[in-house]
């Protein structure tokens, strides 16, 4: 049960920006800087490494602009990383790196393995499709055909994520913010991905409907394990649903640890400061 | 006795404040202890001497800056804890080592029963089971069962403290980490907790305590030991 990986990340780097020989001395966390002074490169993720195993919640904590998100939608396979692997294996099969799909095969993937919940319901929702639409729409990606198979699903996930069913017709833009939140969860379990990734799902939220978001996951987690990145700058966020955390700073990885380690006994300055400042 | 179930040797933890001029603070020096199953070594010392610094290094809460703390394991045989990689500490922190802190840290929200059972719905125990087991526990703890699908977060001290004692003891660890387990309880309850220790023992689970209650908690221990 030790090494039950589903992903693993490694030295996964994306930079945005041309590149000159003094971009890696003059940015990173000892410089408190992304974005190189002499060119405008922003290095967003610089050597990543993770280990997600099965059926756990990792966090990642870390201000804003500090690359969570670009590590994020390289996972999702969305940006393609400069370099580095994603190595994904289900229930303990042979490692496949994702960084290898085609545009075919990594949409599939997405679609079938992978959920993923944002910040703004309008990222991750079409709009202007219901409630229904929106989760056939990832069911049809996923390869689902049966009508009526589509339908109950949904209905299914609506019950689950505290949806009243009744609205399956309805629009996003009928829904509250912390309702919305939850369409976004119910299409992102749409297919019964093996990884949820969540990308400040709660912040811009009041502190009630935030609550209720962050309880319906810790249920999720607890009924159907299901494994989930927990992207978020708010520590008390992650303290409150990942066992580990890892700390980003200027595009690198700072620190990482139990959550409870990180919160009682931070090593790096960054994470020292970002625990005080939390208290 | 047969060898111990836990053995720390030249335990050092230090703390090195980047905030503060990087200041450094080293609450355990040289800390050499061990327990074994069916033992309950109690630990005494004034407050502020590192006693439950210590049980945070056994525990992984704190890293261990150096010595070693050995721990027979059922699942990975004899291990260093201070060493161990994270997911076989949250391993063992499931189904062999139990602690519990001096004040519940509650999630909000969550019921009390949800909150004693949280443990056993890790281990992937089905709610339905786990919460059985869970209301036993908290008829033992005598908590009313008006309470059991509120909140801890507005129980009393005392209330507070049964379900933090009933959440490591649920998952039956065999090492069980107890900082002031009877502080903030009344005469009955800590009777009742004394007694949860020793049926605790006599299945030998290895028990460490912190405590200041040499009179209560103090003669039920196997050993004392004082931190000075
Ligand atoms: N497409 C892009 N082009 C240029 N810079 C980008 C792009 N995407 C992200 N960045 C930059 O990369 C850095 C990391 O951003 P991001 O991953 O969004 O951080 P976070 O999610 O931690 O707030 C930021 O400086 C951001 O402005
Ligand atoms: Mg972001
Ligand atoms: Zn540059």
């Amino acid at each position: 049960m030790i090494d039950d990986w589903i992903l693993r990340v490694e030295q996964l780097s994306k930079h945005f920006g041309p590149t000159c020989p003094d971009c890696r001395r003059l940015t990173g966390p000892d410089t408190g800087r992304s974005q190189c002074p002499r060119c405008g490169t922003v290095w967003a993720c610089v050597e990543a490494n993770l280990q997600l195993n099965a059926g756990e919640v990792l966090g990642i904590v870390g201000e804003s602009g500090s690359g969570k998100s670009t590590l994020l939608q390289m996972i999702y396979l969305a940006l393609r990383p400069d370099s580095g692997h994603i190595w994904y294996r289900d229930n303990g099969g042979p490692p496949r790196d994702l960084t290898t799909l085609d545009r075919y095969e990594a949409r599939l993937f997405r679609n079938t393995k992978l959920g993923i919940v944002y910040q703004r319901p309008e990222l991750g929702l079409n709009m202007r499709f219901s409630v229904g639409g929106n989760v056939a729409e990832k069911l049809l990606l996923a390869e689902w055909r049966h009508f009526g198979r589509i339908r109950a699903r949904t209905a299914e996930l609506m019950v689950k994520t505290e949806l009243p069913p009744e609205r399956i017709d309805d629009e996003p833009p009928t829904f509250s913010g912390g309702m919305l939140q939850r369409v976004q969860i119910a299409k992102a379990l749409a297919s019964r991905p093996s990884l949820l990734l969540l990308d400040e799902i709660t912040s811009g939220l009041d502190v009630s409907v935030q609550a209720r978001v962050l309880d319906l996951l810790r249920r999720i987690q607890w009924e159907d394990r299901i494994t989930m990145l927990l992207v978020s700058h708010d520590l008390g966020v992650v303290r409150q649903l990942a066992r580990r955390t890892i700390v980003m700073k200027n595009g690198h990885i700072v620190e990482a640890g139990l959550t409870d380690q990180i919160l009682e006994d931070p090593q790096h300055p960054y994470t020292q400061l970002l625990v005080s400042s939390a208290l | 006795m047969s060898h111990p179930l836990l053995e720390i040797r030249n335990l050092h933890k230090s703390f090195t404040l980047h905030l503060i001029d990087g200041r450094e603070i080293t609450p355990v020096r040289d800390v050499n202890l061990s327990v074994a199953a069916g033992e309950h070594l109690l630990i005494y010392g004034r407050s502020g001497m590192g006693k439950t610094s210590i049980l945070k290094c056994i525990y992984r809460t704190y890293l261990p800056t150096s010595g070693q703390i050995w721990f027979d394991s059922h699942q990975f045989g004899r291990i260093d804890l201070s060493r161990a990689a994270e997911s076989v500490i949250l391993s063992l922190r499931e189904r062999e080592i139990g602690f519990c802190s001096q004040f519940l840290r509650v999630l909000p929200r969550v019921s009390a029963l949800d909150t004693l059972c949280e443990p056993l719905y890790r281990q992937g125990m089905d709610r339905a089971t786990a919460q059985e087991i869970g209301r036993e526990w908290l008829q033992r703890l005598g908590i009313s069962p008006a309470l059991w699908q509120a909140s801890p977060l507005t129980f009393s001290g005392g209330e507070q403290q049964r379900i933090n004692l009933g959440r490591a003891f649920i998952a039956r660890p065999r090492l069980l980490l107890l900082d002031e387990p009877t502080a903030s309880l009344d005469e009955a309850t800590k009777q009742v907790v004394i007694a949860m220790i020793r049926a605790a023992q006599a299945e030998g689970t290895a028990i460490i305590s912190v405590s200041h209650d040499l009179a209560g908690l103090g003669a039920h221990a196997t050993r004392q030991w004082t931190f000075a």
